[in-house]
């Protein structure tokens, strides 16, 4: 018998397509997220726009096969501009019957559905609670089934490699791969070289995924399985180089760059919490770039040990999600009334409480704004696409240090996890900006202020004669010296307010992408950009007069926004919340505005947002 | 080596600050204070390079009075300021000044990370066994049935021995001194200063408005020599107005009280050893106290010094990286991974 390899390919055709979107799921232990990484980064370097949507269970191994040990990767790839992970699936690949009740809703009519047919016996039926085998039922008819034995045919591909079964089911994964790789006439190379990569240390799992890998690709070869293949041509971005990127990553990204910028040491305090931790596995990385990073007892202590190496003079930052920021609130008015910049990133997941720990969600921003005892403003700055997070870390870095303040920055776990292709930025065109620390004993005094920002001066100890001392007592201008005076309290804290509230003059002029006036504008902020973005861009295409503003600066809010809210008839406000950045709105400019509120852990799809405008249009 | 002019030493004076100290007449933080002005001129440190940290208490008003760099915190949270400080500043010389509210009730968790971390930083845990600056709530060291306001009918919790927990964080120095003996405690603040690592002195102190007399069994002339026993390394464990009493070890491991004479001698003591690896045998003697005939120690309890800092570990860290790596490139950085070029 010949292998599948040798079987000569079949002639197959070809259809040339704008976009595609697939979606990975199984178990979250197949190995999805790597499956759909390997996919994204392959189409990636062919040149498509790209966006990623992973969504995994809290849980790291719920019971194999039930419903919430369900794990899925999806990636919207394109020879146009992507911006969402798109709303509805070309291709499902589900490789149980629990991954497959969980997605199937999502696919196209008459889409792609390749499930692994091994693993719809009865007890796996029965773990995902179905009645009836939906592959002999024809409750799939209206979709193209491939049923295919994976796991048989993964064993058949490895057999002589003398891997126990349990290690060569482990690969099933990657024959899956191979075979999506066939149907949109991908390279194997970059996944081969990551392979590679990966289990460099053990020879026998570099064989065997790769066969694997191959193993799907020549399957499809052989068994003229679809008939068809598809061809998505490179995209037309902006000319440069680039690399795929997440939130996460960018955000370390431009904290290392920033500390350069600035001349400063960077220190991370952090306590692991999901969907922040990545980015402290990415800082704990660099520390050939002389980065401090610590793991924390608390996220007390990671604010805290952050606010004491700023005090020392570094570059200080701490990471968490909403349950940690709801610990760091006391250590947030600390850093207020010390006056010493920090910047701190709010990973936001669905809550209260735990919540939905790995699902996103925008729900802390009034907490951001407000989540502190007494008057403590501090400026907030939004994300809103996974590589924009590079730059806001690098603006949050500006702001903190130009003005001695805290800073917030607000990311969620779409960004987080999600990619895009991102255009890697000349060091050069990024501005310095380098920091002076206090050394003049004779006009220093801890809180004598820079006219033009409000600033206090860092005054680092080690210093000679700069000795003195501060704390989240009320402190008199500009001594610094405990004072309850009324008066002193009243200007105090309202030098603060000016301060966060000065800003505002650091910030662009708003330009609305869409429309410049018309009927309807939408605000918006953080990770629904991309959703708003696609839906403008149909909505205007059908010739309705839109606008969009997308806010970075959340707190102080950008000079010209009001000016620009009264030159549309109506203000729509989406948000994955209850209508939080549309209660400041309301509350600021006495705007009608109308919000759009999804809080079920997932993004806006597309036609949610086009549906609403059009609601809105009287459409 | 040249011949650098010295800067006139430092005085006492240098570290007193303008500022009205606002402890009650009367506290036991004065009587600290003084001693911590007066230790420190004499470590040979420059005034700018010393950071006295605090969190919220009485005693965490400590730095206002020290004419150093000081960062009055939040309510337990000294150590895991002191601890970012001492990780991008390890030539800091850093101190925190807490309480047993503070140190072991608020703040008890970053207390013993620091401590089990090995952080260079000294702490002076000022333990009057109730809440001052709330107005005489008991705390975590008031000793069990304590009658307070928040505990009319006395307390039910059994109290924390704060030298069991730091032996118990294998902290590396360890030590306890009392506000009213002063030779002693500039003594004892001079080891904790002379430790590299972690140095936690707990420091007996008299409330005089909400708890007076809480160490007075200690303190006051009589009792003094019969209750205390003074730790010494290298010296037998002996006390007692004549010193006729002693503590021995038992076969079992154990110790007991002994009375010197009719054949028993100090040889037969046990000899204090501060500098033993392990924190067993200074656990023990922790502990004595809560035993009834047993006197309580003072004295440095645990000063083994050969366990590295933690800041220095995780700066020498950065630099074995940097040798390996060489120093980060971050063109570089930006570009690593799959790259691929639009044209």
């Amino acid at each position: 018998m010949s292998t599948l390899a040798e079987v000569p390919p079949v002639k197959n055709k070809r259809e040339v397509l704008d976009q595609a979107v697939i979606r990975f799921a199984g178990d979250s232990g197949d190995g999805m997220q790597i499956t759909g990484n390997q996919f994204t980064n392959t189409a990636a370097l062919y040149g498509n726009d790209i966006a990623t949507f992973p969504d995994y269970p809290a849980e790291i191994r719920a019971p194999a096969g039930t419903i919430p040990g369900v794990s899925g990767f999806q990636l919207h790839f394109s020879s146009n501009e992507v911006y969402t992970p798109g709303d509805a699936i070309d291709v499902l690949i589900a490789m149980n019957p629990a991954a497959l009740k969980v997605n199937i809703a999502d696919l196209k009519a008459n889409g792609i559905l390749i499930v692994n047919s091994d693993s719809f016996k009865e007890g796996d039926l029965r773990k995902a609670q179905m009645t009836s085998n939906p592959l002999e039922d024809h409750s799939l008819d209206k979709f193209r089934l491939f049923s295919v034995e994976l796991e048989r045919l993964t064993r058949r591909s490895l057999e002589h490699l003398g891997l126990d079964a349990k290690s060569m089911d482990r690969c099933k994964n990657f024959f899956a791969l191979g075979m999506c790789y066939w149907l949109y006439n991908r390279s194997m190379d970059p996944t081969v070289r990551w392979i590679e990569d990966k289990f460099k240390n053990k020879p026998l799992l570099v064989e065997a995924n790769k066969l694997a890998l191959k193993g799907g690709y020549s399957y499809c070869e052989a068994t003229e399985a679809f008939q068809i293949s598809y061809e998505i041509p490179p995209a037309q971005l902006t000319p440069g180089l680039y690399r795929s990127m997440s939130g996460n990553q960018a955000l370390a990204l431009g904290f290392v760059t920033a500390a350069q910028k600035s001349g400063l040491r960077l220190f991370q305090g952090s306590y692991p919490i999901t969907p922040a931790s990545d980015i402290l596995h990415e800082l704990s990385q660099y520390k050939d770039f002389g980065v401090m990073t610590f793991q924390a007892e608390d996220e007390i202590a990671a604010i805290t040990s952050a606010i004491g190496a700023a005090y020392a003079g570094a570059l200080a930052i701490t990471t968490t999600s909403g349950p940690g920021m709801a610990l760091k609130t006391e250590a947030l008015g600390l850093a207020v009334a010390v006056e010493i910049p920090l910047v701190i990133c709010d990973i936001q997941r669905g809550g209260p409480s735990t919540g939905l720990p790995t699902k996103t969600e925008q729900a802390d921003l009034l907490q951001a704004l407000f989540g502190r005892n007494s008057e403590a403003p501090i400026p907030v700055l939004a994300a809103a696409t996974p590589a924009d997070c590079f730059w806001v870390a690098i603006e949050a870095c500006r702001i903190a240090v130009k003005y001695m303040v805290p800073v917030i920055i607000l990311s969620d776990g779409y960004l987080a996890n999600g990619a895009e292709p991102w255009r890697i930025p000349e060091l050069k065109d990024i501005p310095d900006f380098p920091v002076k620390f206090a050394t003049d004993p004779a006009s220093f005094l801890p809180y004598k202020r820079d006219p033009e920002t409000l600033a206090r001066p860092w005054a680092v100890p080690g210093t000679p004669g700069l000795e003195h001392r501060i704390g989240g007592l009320e402190k008199q201008d500009p001594t610094g010296n405990i004072n309850y005076e009324p008066l002193n309290h009243e200007n105090m804290v309202r030098v603060r307010a000016a301060k966060v509230a000065a800003v505002a003059q650091d910030i662009p002029n708003l330009l609305p992408a869409g429309d410049p006036e018309g009927d309807l504008l939408i605000v918006a902020w953080g990770s629904t950009c991309g959703s708003i973005t696609a839906a403008l861009k149909a909505q205007r295409a059908k010739g309705r007069r839109i606008g969009h503003l997308h806010l970075r600066h959340l707190n102080p809010l950008p000079s010209n926004l009001g000016d620009i809210l009264k030159r549309y008839k109506k203000v729509l406000v989406p948000e994955l919340n209850m209508g939080q950045l549309l209660w400041v709105l309301r509350a600021k400019y006495l705007v009608d505005a109308i919000g759009l509120n999804k809080i079920q852990g997932r993004p806006f799809k597309q036609a949610e947002l086009e549906q609403k405008i059009e609601e809105m249009l009287g459409l | 080596m040249g011949t650098a002019t010295l800067p006139p030493p430092l005085t006492k004076k240098d570290f007193q600050t303008d500022q009205e100290v606002r402890w009650c007449p009367g506290c036991g933080d004065y009587a600290i204070l003084s001693a911590v002005q007066s230790v420190f001129p004499e470590l040979g440190i420059k005034r700018e390079n010393f950071v006295v940290v605090s969190g919220i208490g009485c005693s965490s008003r400590f730095p206002y009075y020290m004419n150093t760099f000081g960062f009055h915190t939040i309510h337990g949270r000294a150590p895991a300021v002191a601890t970012g400080i001492k990780a991008i500043r390890p030539d800091l010389e850093v101190w925190v000044a807490t309480g047993d509210g503070d140190a072991l009730s608020i703040g008890g968790n970053h207390t013993i990370h620091m401590l089990r971390r090995n952080v260079g930083i000294k702490v002076l845990l000022f333990n009057n066994k109730i809440y001052g600056l709330t107005k005489g709530q008991y705390s975590p060291t008031s000793e069990f049935n304590k009658k307070t306001k928040s505990t009319p009918f006395g307390s039910v919790d059994r109290p924390f021995n704060p030298m069991s927990l730091a032996i118990g964080s294998e902290a590396t120095f360890v030590a306890r001194s009392v506000d009213v003996f002063q030779g002693h405690l500039k003594e004892t603040l001079k080891h904790a200063a002379a430790h590299k690592g972690s140095a936690f002195v707990e420091i007996l102190q008299n409330c005089n408005i909400f708890n007076d007399g809480a160490w007075f069994s200690l303190t006051e002339r009589d009792a003094r020599s019969e209750h205390v026993i003074q730790l010494e390394h290298g010296k037998p464990l002996v006390f007692g107005k004549n010193r006729d009493k002693g503590i021995r070890r038992k076969p079992d491991g154990d110790i007991e009280v002994v009375q010197l004479g009719n054949g028993i001698t100090e040889s037969d003591l046990a000899v204090h050893d501060a500098h033993h690896p392990r924190p067993s045998y200074a656990f023990l003697l922790s502990h004595m106290e809560h035993r009834p005939g047993f006197p309580t120690p003072i004295g440095v309890f645990r000063a083994w010094d050969d366990l590295p800092r933690y800041e220095d570990v995780m700066n020498q860290q950065i630099k074995d990286v940097i040798a390996k790596r060489g120093p980060g490139d971050l063109g570089k950085l930006l570009r690593a991974g799959d790259t691929w070029e639009v044209k």
